[in-house]
C-alpha cells in the first residue's frame, strides 16, 4: 500500500547520516544542492562536546559515553554547552575521561545494552554498578541524548538549515533484531528527530567505498561477485554478504546476508591486551590499583596501534604514571612486545581456523551475570567461518548472478572483501583475515578474494549513511535487500499433549525474507484468538536461511541453526466498545517501514480496526527461557 | 635593523618545540647553548624562551593570559607537564627520566597535533642554499653569521622554521577559572 518511490521534502537541502556507535557517534553530510550525479558534496560535522570542566572542542567523533556528576562535584558552568546551560550530564570526550576515574557515575556501551534481551531497555539501569544514590537512566535515554546532541550540534553549525528539515539516516548494526530497530526509531523520534531511516552499517561501509571511488566501483566488482563486509567496531562485530548482479545492463547490489549479532569489538581486544600486561607486572612484583589498570589500558592502546602499524617495531615501552604531582618517582615502566599482542589480539580474537570450526559455545554458569552478553567464543574467526557455512546457499537462487553456485562448495564462497572498523585498520589483523579466507577458498578449489581498498575506516559509516540518502533520491546505485530474516510466530500444535512435556509448537511464517521497505506482507489464513483486555504473549522467531518461505507456510520442525528465538511480541486489544473477557478473532500482519522497522498489527477478522503488535523489551523474553 | 616580536601563541609554540629539539638534538641543544651565552650579536636577538615563559602575566599586547593558562591546563593534562619540570630529576637515574619523559613526550606531540596545525616557514631541504630577495620577511626568517651588505641575500637554510597555520583551543565557559591548570585529586 505504500509503494510510491521515495519523495523529497523541499526543503532538504542535506541527507545527514549518523553513526550511533557503542563507543563513537559521528555526523556527516551530503549537499544535494552541490552535488551532481557521482560528483558528491560530502563532509563530517565538526561535533562541539566537553572535553573538560567548562571547556568545549570541536571534534569528528563523540564518544559515546554519558558522565551523571554528583551535584557538588563540578562547578557552575562547567557543563555548558555552546546551545544550553541548563545540563545536568556531559556527553563526550569529557564524559569518557572523567568516567574513567569515576565509573559508578560513567553509562557506557549503551548500544550494546540496548539490543540487550535479557534487560528491560526502557528502565533506569545504567550505570549498571552505580550505587543507589545515582540517579540511573535507561540504555533508551542514553541513546536519546547522544542523538540530541548531535542534532543540537548540527543546528549550533547550521543555523540555516534546520536539523529537523533534513533528510537523516540512523545506522545500525545488520545483525540488531526488529525490537533493536524499534527502540533505535524510539530513541531518534523522542530525540526529535523528524526525518528518518535507518541504514544497516555494513552496507554503510560499502556506500562509503562505492561513494570515494567517484564512479569506479563499476570497474572494480562485476556481476557474479560477492562482496563480504567484515565490520569490527569498537562494541560489535557485523558481517553482511552482497552479491553483485546484471539485470537489463546496469549492477545491482543485493544484500544477501546477514551474520548473528556478535558482542565482540575492538575494546575487548585491548581490555585483553591490558590485562596481559598487567598480569606480566603482576608476575614481576608490581601490583596495580584501578586507576593505574585503567592508565594502563590507555598506554596499552597507544602501544598496539604502534605495533600495529609497523610491522618492523618489536617492542613498545609502556609507562603508567604516577597518580601524584612527583611523575618521575612513582611511574611504573614495561613494554608491549610484539609477541604479547599476537598471542593476546591474533591468536585471541582471529586465530587461524578452519572453515568447518564452529564458535565454541561455553556453557553458562549456574548463575547468569546480569551484565552484557558478549559472546562467548572470542574468536572472531571462527564466527566467519560458521557465517559463510550458514549461508553456503545465500545467493544460490537469484536471477542475473552468474557465479557458478556449486552445490558441492561447503562454504559460501566471496570473491571481495570489504573491512570496516577501527580495528581493521590494521593491515595486520586485515591481512590476518583474508589470508585465512583464501586459504578455505583454494581448500576448496575457488579463486582467491580480494581486498577493496579505499575505505576510511573511522567515519566509512557515517558517511556512507549521509550518502545513502542522496542515493535514496536516485543520484546514485542502491543496495537492495530489505529484511535479511524471515520472522514466525509460534503456534501451539494440535498434537495430542503428553504429560510432562511442553506442548510441540509449530512455526508460522509471518513475514517472509527480503521484504523492502514501505511494503506488506501479505495476509496469513491463520486465526488467532485474543482475549480483550488481557495482553497476550506469543513466542517469535527469526531465520536467516529459509528465504522460499511466504506467508501462512507452517513449520512442524527445523533444524538447529535455522530458526533462532527472538524476544516474545504482545498483543493487547484496547476494551474500548467491547467487554473484558470477550475473544476475538485476529490474524496478523506484518509491514516493513519507510524507516525500515518491522511492525506487527492484529487485524480483527471482519472488522476495519488495526492494533499495534508490540516487541517485548522488557528483557522477560527469549533470554530468559533456556 | 628591528625585528618584529613573535606573538605569544608562536613563542609558546617555539618554547616547546625548543625544548624538544634540545632534548632531543644535541647539535640544536649545542647552537642554543652558543647562543645564550655568547655577547649578543649585531642582529638584536630574542632568548630562546624557556618553557616558563608561558607564565602570565605576559606583555605581548595581544596576550590573553586565559590562553596561556589554558595551554599549560592541556599540558598538565595530556602530558603532566607541570608535573615534569616541577620535579627535582637530580636525584634519579636516567632510566626513570627517560620512562617518565615518555609520558611527557606523547603528551605534549598530542596536544601540540591536536590543538595546532604547523607548517614549515621554508620548504626547502635543510642545508640546501636559498635567495632572500629585497622585502623578505624579517618576522619569519632570521638571518644569522656575516649579515652584512643588502639583500638580495644568499645563504644556507639551517632550519627550516615552524609557522602555525591554525590554532584550536577550547573555548571556555563563562567564568570558568583557568588559573586551575590541574585540579587537586581527591578520592572517596
Amino acid at each position: 500500500m505504500n509503494d510510491a518511490p521515495h519523495t523529497t521534502p523541499a526543503m532538504a537541502r542535506y541527507t545527514l547520516g549518523i553513526d550511533l556507535g557503542t563507543t563513537h557517534c559521528a555526523l556527516s553530510w551530503v549537499d544535494t544542492a552541490a552535488s551532481d550525479g557521482d560528483k558528491v558534496v560530502q563532509g563530517v560535522l565538526q561535533i562541539p562536546q566537553l572535553t573538560g570542566p567548562g571547556a568545549t572542542e570541536d571534534r569528528a567523533l563523540l564518544p559515546s559515553f554519558l558522565y551523571l556528576p554528583h551535584a557538588s562535584e563540578l562547578a557552575p558552568g562547567d557543563l555548558t554547552l555552546p546551545w544550553t546551560a541548563a545540563q545536568d550530564f556531559a556527553v563526550g570526550e569529557f564524559a569518557r575521561t572523567r568516567g574513567a576515574a569515576t565509573p559508578i557515575r560513567l553509562v557506557s556501551s549503551a548500544k550494546s545494552w540496548l539490543c540487550h534481551p535479557g534487560v528491560d531497555r526502557r528502565a533506569a539501569i545504567l550505570p549498571a554498578e552505580a550505587p543507589p544514590e545515582v540517579a540511573r537512566i535507561s540504555p533508551l535515554e542514553a541513546s536519546i541524548r547522544y542523538l540530541a546532541h548531535l542534532r543540537a550540534a548540527w543546528n549550533q553549525a547550521h543555523p540555516e538549515a534546520p536539523f529537523d528539515a533534513q533528510e537523516v539516516t540512523v545506522t545500525i548494526p545488520a545483525s540488531f533484531d526488529p525490537a533493536a530497530r524499534e527502540l533505535t526509531l524510539e530513541a531518534a523520534k523522542a530525540a526529535g528527530y523528524q526525518q528518518l531511516t535507518l541504514l544497516e552499517e555494513p552496507q554503510a561501509a560499502l556506500y562509503s567505498w562505492i561513494q570515494r571511488s567517484a564512479g569506479q566501483w563499476r570497474k572494480e566488482v562485476r556481476r557474479g561477485d560477492t562482496i563480504l563486509v567484515v565490520d569490527v567496531g569498537g562494541g560489535t562485530t557485523d558481517l553482511s554478504l552482497i552479491a553483485v548482479l546484471e539485470r537489463d545492463g546496469n549492477l545491482e547490489l543485493h544484500r544477501v546476508a546477514v551474520g548473528e549479532h556478535i558482542l565482540l569489538g575492538g575494546d575487548n581486544m585491548d581490555l585483553a591486551l591490558a590485562y596481559g600486561v598487567a598480569r606480566k607486572l603482576a608476575g614481576q612484583g608490581t601490583q596495580l590499583d584501578a586507576w593505574q589498570t585503567r592508565a594502563l589500558a590507555h598506554a596499552c592502546r597507544n602501544a598496539k596501534e604502534t605495533l600495529l602499524g609497523d610491522a618492523t617495531v618489536q617492542t613498545v615501552p609502556v609507562v603508567v604514571p604516577s597518580r601524584g604531582s612527583k611523575l618521575i618517582g612513582g611511574s611504573v615502566r614495561t613494554e608491549v612486545t610484539r609477541e604479547e599482542l599476537t598471542q593476546s589480539l591474533l591468536e585471541g580474537f582471529f586465530p587461524q581456523a578452519e572453515v568447518t570450526d564452529a564458535p565454541h559455545n561455553r556453557a553458562r554458569g549456574g548463575l547468569t551475570q546480569l551484565g552484557l552478553p558478549y559472546a562467548q567464543d572470542a574468536a572472531i574467526t571462527r564466527h566467519l567461518a560458521a557465517f559463510l557455512r550458514r549461508q553456503r546457499g545465500a545467493t544460490a537462487e537469484m536471477d542475473g548472478f552468474d557465479q557458478p553456485s556449486g552445490g558441492d562448495a561447503s562454504f559460501l564462497h566471496p570473491t571481495a572483501v570489504l573491512f570496516n572498523g577501527g580495528v581493521l585498520k590494521s593491515d595486520l589483523i586485515a591481512e590476518r583475515v583474508l589470508s585465512l579466507l583464501n586459504g578455505w577458498l583454494a581448500a576448496d578449489g575457488a579463486p582467491p578474494a580480494r581486498r577493496l581498498e579505499g575505505a576510511d575506516l573511522d567515519l566509512a559509516v557515517a558517511r556512507g549513511a549521509a550518502y545513502y540518502g542522496y542515493v535514496r533520491r536516485g543520484r546514485g546505485v542502491r543496495i537492495r535487500g530489505g529484511t535479511a530474516q524471515a520472522y514466525y510466530v509460534a503456534v501451539e500444535s494440535a498434537m495430542p499433549a503428553i504429560p510432562g512435556m511442553e506442548p510441540p509448537i509449530q512455526a508460522l511464517c509471518v513475514a517472509p525474507f527480503g521484504m523492502e521497505e514501505g511494503t506488506d506482507a501479505a495476509l496469513p489464513a491463520q486465526e488467532f484468538g485474543l482475549v480483550v483486555g488481557e495482553p497476550v504473549q506469543f513466542r517469535f522467531f527469526g531465520s536467516s536461511v529459509r528465504r522460499q518461505d511466504q506467508v501462512g507456510t507452517l513449520l512442524d520442525f527445523w533444524g538447529p541453526d535455522e530458526l533462532h528465538e527472538l524476544e516474545g511480541i504482545e498483543a493487547s486489544l484496547p476494551a474500548q466498545g467491547r467487554t473484558a473477557g470477550e475473544i476475538v478473532r485476529v490474524k496478523l500482519h506484518a509491514r516493513v517501514t519507510e524507516a525500515g522497522t518491522l511492525e506487527l498489527e492484529a487485524l480483527p477478522v471482519g472488522g476495519t480496526e488495526r492494533w499495534k503488535v508490540e516487541f517485548d523489551a522488557r528483557g522477560e523474553g527469549a533470554a530468559t527461557r533456556p | 635593523m628591528t625585528r618584529p616580536i613573535p606573538s605569544l601563541t608562536r613563542r609558546i609554540a617555539l618554547a616547546f618545540g625548543s625544548f624538544f629539539s634540545i632534548l632531543s638534538r644535541p647539535d640544536f641543544a649545542a647552537d642554543v647553548d652558543q647562543l645564550r651565552t655568547a655577547p649578543l650579536p649585531s642582529v638584536p636577538v630574542i632568548p630562546a624562551p624557556e618553557p616558563v615563559a608561558v607564565t602570565p602575566p605576559a606583555p605581548a599586547p595581544q596576550a590573553a593570559p586565559a590562553a596561556a593558562l589554558q595551554l599549560l591546563g592541556l599540558l598538565q593534562r595530556e602530558a603532566r607537564f607541570i608535573d615534569f619540570i616541577e620535579e627535582d630529576i637530580a636525584a634519579y637515574g636516567d632510566a626513570d627520566i627517560g620512562a617518565a619523559a615518555r609520558v611527557v613526550h606523547e603528551g605534549c606531540r598530542k596536544v601540540l597535533r591536536e590543538h595546532f596545525s604547523l607548517a614549515p616557514v621554508r620548504t626547502e631541504a635543510e642545508g640546501s642554499r636559498i635567495t632572500l630577495p629585497a622585502g623578505f620577511d624579517a618576522a619569519a626568517i632570521r638571518l644569522t653569521g656575516n649579515v652584512v651588505g643588502q639583500p638580495p641575500f644568499a645563504g644556507t637554510l639551517s632550519h627550516r622554521g615552524w609557522r602555525v597555520t591554525d590554532t584550536r583551543l577550547p573555548r571556555l565557559a563563562d567564568g570558568h577559572d583557568a588559573a586551575i591548570v590541574a585540579q587537586a585529586q581527591v578520592e572517596l
